[in-house]
């Protein structure tokens, strides 16, 4: 059970206030769009508590509700947990928290509002803006007797990214500072600063109770000082989204058509307004066309369509666009370039480094793109961008993107879907929101690179070879066995039909790294190399069995970042007495004399893995034994869906 | 713009990136309002047409009137329809209250279509204030090779970019009126003249809010008899619109145990 999750009193403890109910008497629901709001704020702030009361106080809560949530309540030996009207799966009432976004219509005055609760996890951060990135206002709530935490930051900043721009601060639980106005302006005083930080403001700060229902949405008796609105009229006061028909216009293809013998070319208006008759241009190659007709199904014909409408329309010459060409008029043309300097929240919960290969998806359109720069990483502690050489899980950056070909966008301006960029991973996971800053210049001395990325899905390559491509990453000491283990797994891999290659480090010593030596630092390149070729097999769907002694932890961790996905350690197992007494190579007796240095194990440091996916016992072992366990381990990583699919 | 413009343009855009990206794709047709109403909508987004085919999965206890519906409008919406049968409930988890067990069967019809057909994309009319935990669904939600919705680890879906099935025999399931609340197919069913089933029409103080098996639906009391008086219905109840579906109200998780399964 949450040991300080926020219960308010028993229902039949509260008594409504003429204020309130004269605001319920309005129970028709308008004809107009409703009004997104998000709800944000550290976890335990009373987000939920927050939602429940305020959908109670207006008299929109459902019939049985009330009732239903007293019997989940006292089933988990709580008194009333408003927060279950939100918290709907079982998952999240039995652990007390919000695992996913939810929304909620709600209306207040006449006006139709959905709020999104959002979750204050952090690891749930994607679920959040999953919620958080369509909202016309934000209401931050902050306990006014912790101020701002961590997730408070985390979600202003998101707030910023994400082009949110009224946000109503509710300053909670100002019970516990006794209401007392100078305690409570000394918070409302560090949240400005932090806001200022961000570039955003409050629109308003509300002291409050939700538990208590002060200032929700009646007027708190306990703060005379307060002659500022309750909640509910700042949310009446939030502004209606500003129109986008009047921006120039951009149309991006959606799908072509072919009915009948009309093409037809399908998509959204995101801004503007098109007419029939109106020259438009298409794409980076800039084919302009005539609006011939609008066309539609059960509707009055149309002449013109404007910001919002999903459209078809007819193009003279019947020209056949791409999915993802913008229509604009001549001139008022979007921005066009191949570098592209874009803010960043990454959502992964491993890190991001240069040189990743991303899809970029904006609007309709897709971009192979590569991350050639990171500029800066926010410290979320107290939001300054430091230069940093990864983004963290879950962090914010500035970033370079780099495609092979122009990439036409407009720059990310709130309250519009300008610059939305998203980031799509090979496994085809969104990963990422990028809105896009501008065209990005090239820095005097700066390596321009545009590498390009695969056509070929990762999922394309798995139907033609059978499985899965993965780096098997073999650590050990020398004399171990670890080539003599990969060479035997690697004939029977491939017996079995896997697409399996070795990389041995005296191999790659010879050729690709010749020219280093066994510093510290050649050793983590060596390393570094090892993982970055590993990397391309496994792209290529190949099943990589890495053989190098990497005795440092910070060395395979590297490995592990720069391959990431279907990267496994193995460590091959044998005593340093036993691999001293095989010694093969006459390394060990080299070392012994003095006759080489550095060598791991003699004087040089081998830190065993703490927690190999696969340890390998190779003292005692035969190899057949050895290769038998490897390669059971192999076929259950490289076919484990395989497997699964044959029985689904 | 008004209300109903913008989820029909949002709708139309929905069903339009499922027929891009998702094949096979189908359409779940339940022959209810909302489903009818996503019909309506893929005409409008299709000019005219419906360019996949739409599936009944057919318990064999729908009342009659909406199978006589399904014949009439299969032909009149030129509609390819595909038929799907159910296994019988002894071979449903047992461990579901009686409703719930009853109501897995069309779980299991369902997979078995998709598998039959391999299809990528199911379109399905949920809708988000129906039922809480269809509040957390997303449009696109991908289902894995098993058909579980893994609640825990739902993909982020934000400006209008949204999943695609990254793994062999997953599928997606395309919601494409999960932002529509009751009242708004109703007003929508209004202004466009969307045919129905009579049953939601009140006879004898009563009517059906809401279409499942005739065995464990039940009529709530209502004298709305118009579509018309359907909204002005609407617009002041507080009961819930599921309120007439036995298989939500056995236990407090009934309901979300059969969507983790794949039920819609």
């Amino acid at each position: 059970m949450p040991s300080n999750a926020c219960v308010w009193r028993a229902i039949s403890d509260y008594v409504p206030t003429g204020i309130e109910a004269n605001m319920t008497k309005n129970t028709t629901t308008s004809l107009d769009a409703a009004t997104p709001i998000v709800i944000v704020g550290h976890v335990d702030h009373g987000k939920s508590t927050l939602i429940g009361r305020l959908l109670h106080d207006t008299d929109n809560l459902q019939e049985g509700k009330v009732a239903q949530i007293i019997e989940s309540s006292k089933k988990r030996g709580l008194k009333i947990e408003w927060s279950f009207l939100l918290d709907s799966l079982q998952i999240e009432r039995d652990q007390g928290v919000t695992v996913d976004s939810t929304r909620i219509p709600f209306n207040l005055a006449g006006r139709e509002y959905v709020i999104v609760d959002a979750p204050g996890h952090r690891q749930f951060l994607r679920n959040m803006i999953t919620g958080a990135a369509d909202a016309e206002a934000a209401v931050l709530v902050v306990d006014a007797s912790e101020g701002a935490r961590e997730q408070t930051r985390r979600h202003a900043m998101l707030l910023h990214l994400i082009g949110i721009r009224h946000i109503i601060v509710l300053l909670n639980k100002v019970d516990l500072l006794d209401f007392d106005q100078a305690k409570i302006e000394a918070v409302q005083h560090d949240v400005t600063d932090l806001l200022t930080r961000l570039d955003l403001k409050a629109a308003v700060f509300v002291p409050a109770s939700a538990r208590d229902g002060d200032n929700i949405a009646a007027r708190s008796e306990r703060m005379p000082w307060y002659t500022g609105p309750t909640l509910t009229e700042a949310l009446v006061a939030v502004p209606s989204p500003a129109s986008r028909a009047e921006l120039a216009l951009r149309l991006p293809v959606q799908d072509v058509y072919r009915f009948g013998d009309k093409r037809y070319v399908a998509g959204r208006i995101e801004r503007g307004r098109v007419r029939v008759g109106d020259t438009v241009v298409i794409g980076t190659q800039k084919t302009p066309a005539r609006i011939a007709s609008i066309e539609g199904w059960h509707t009055a014909p149309q002449v013109s369509a404007y910001a919002g409408q999903s459209v078809a329309v007819t193009l003279e010459p019947d020209v056949i666009p791409d999915r993802g060409d913008l229509l604009h008029h001549r001139e008022t043309a979007p921005v066009e370039a191949s570098r592209v300097r874009t803010r960043l929240f990454w959502l992964r919960q491993e890190p991001l480094r240069v040189g990743e290969s991303f899809r970029l998806r904006l609007a309709t359109a897709e971009h192979a793109v590569t991350v050639t720069a990171i500029e800066s990483v926010v410290n979320l502690d107290d939001l300054t961008e430091n230069p940093g050489e990864e983004v963290p899980p879950e962090g914010f950056a500035q970033i370079i993107l780099s495609a092979s070909e122009n990439i036409q966008f407009d720059p990310f301006t709130p309250g519009t879907t300008d610059g939305r960029g998203v980031l799509v991973d090979r496994q085809q996971r969104i990963v990422g929101g990028a809105p896009l800053v501008g065209a990005a210049e090239i820095a005097p001395g700066e390596k321009v690179i545009h590498p390009s990325a695969s056509h070929v899905s990762v999922q394309d390559r798995e139907q033609v070879k059978g499985h899965k491509g993965a780096v098997f990453w073999l650590t050990g000491l020398s004399g171990a066995g670890k080539t003599t283990l990969a060479r035997a797994a690697e004939n029977r891999l491939f017996a079995a039909g896997v697409d399996v290659t070795v990389l041995d480090g005296d191999t790659l010593r010879a050729g690709l790294c010749s020219d280093l030596g066994f510093s510290e630092a050649d050793r983590t390149e060596n390393v570094r190399r090892a993982a970055e070729v590993a990397r391309i097999l496994r792209d290529a769907g190949q099943v990589v069995l890495v053989t190098l002694i990497s005795p440092l932890k910070s060395d395979r961790e590297l490995a592990a970042r720069i391959i990431g996905e279907g990267f496994a350690e193995i460590f091959v197992d044998a005593g340093l007495d036993v691999c001293e007494q095989r010694d093969p190579k006459g390394l060990y007796a080299a070392a012994r004399a003095g006759k080489i240095s550095s060598f791991t194990g003699i004087d040089a440091p081998y830190e065993a893995p703490q927690s190999p996916a696969l340890r390998v016992e190779t003292g005692a072992q035969a190899v057949d034994a050895a290769a038998g366990e490897l390669v059971s381990f192999v076929e259950a990583a490289v076919r484990a869906d395989a497997g699964q699919r044959k029985r689904g | 713009m008004d209300h109903l413009d913008q989820l029909e343009a949002q709708s139309v855009f929905i069903l339009r990136e499922a027929y891009r990206k998702l094949k096979p794709l189908a359409m779940l047709w339940s022959l209810g309002k909302d489903s009818n109403v996503m019909v309506w909508l893929a005409k409008k987004a299709f000019l005219g047409r419906v360019p996949f085919p739409v599936m009944h999965v057919d318990t064999g206890k729908k009342f009659p009137e909406m199978y006589d519906f399904r014949d009439e409008y299969a032909k009149k919406w030129e509609l390819e329809l595909l038929l799907g049968d159910c296994p019988p409930v002894e071979e449903m988890d047992p461990s579901l209250p009686p409703a719930a067990r009853s109501a897995a069967r069309k779980t299991a019809g369902l997979a078995a279509m998709i598998e039959n057909h391999k299809l990528q994309g199911v379109i399905a009319g949920i809708r988000r204030d129906e039922q809480g935990t269809r509040a957390k669904e997303r449009v696109f939600s991908p289902r894995g090779a098993s058909h579980k919705w893994d609640i825990r680890n739902q993909p982020p879906e934000f400006w209008d970019q949204y999943a695609t099935p990254h793994e062999e025999g997953m599928h997606i399931r395309v919601h494409p009126l999960l932002a529509w609340r009751e009242i708004d197919i109703w007003r929508y069913i209004e202004r466009e003249g969307i045919p129905l089933v009579d049953l939601y029409f009140s006879k004898n103080g009563k009517r059906y809010r809401s279409l499942g098996d005739s065995d464990i639906t039940f009529p709530v009391e209502s004298n709305a008899s118009t579509v018309a008086e359907v909204i002005t219905e609407l617009e002041t109840t507080k009961t819930s619109e599921r309120a007439g579906r036995a298989m939500d109200h056995e236990s407090e998780d009934a309901f979300e145990r059969l969507r983790v399964a794949g039920y819609l």
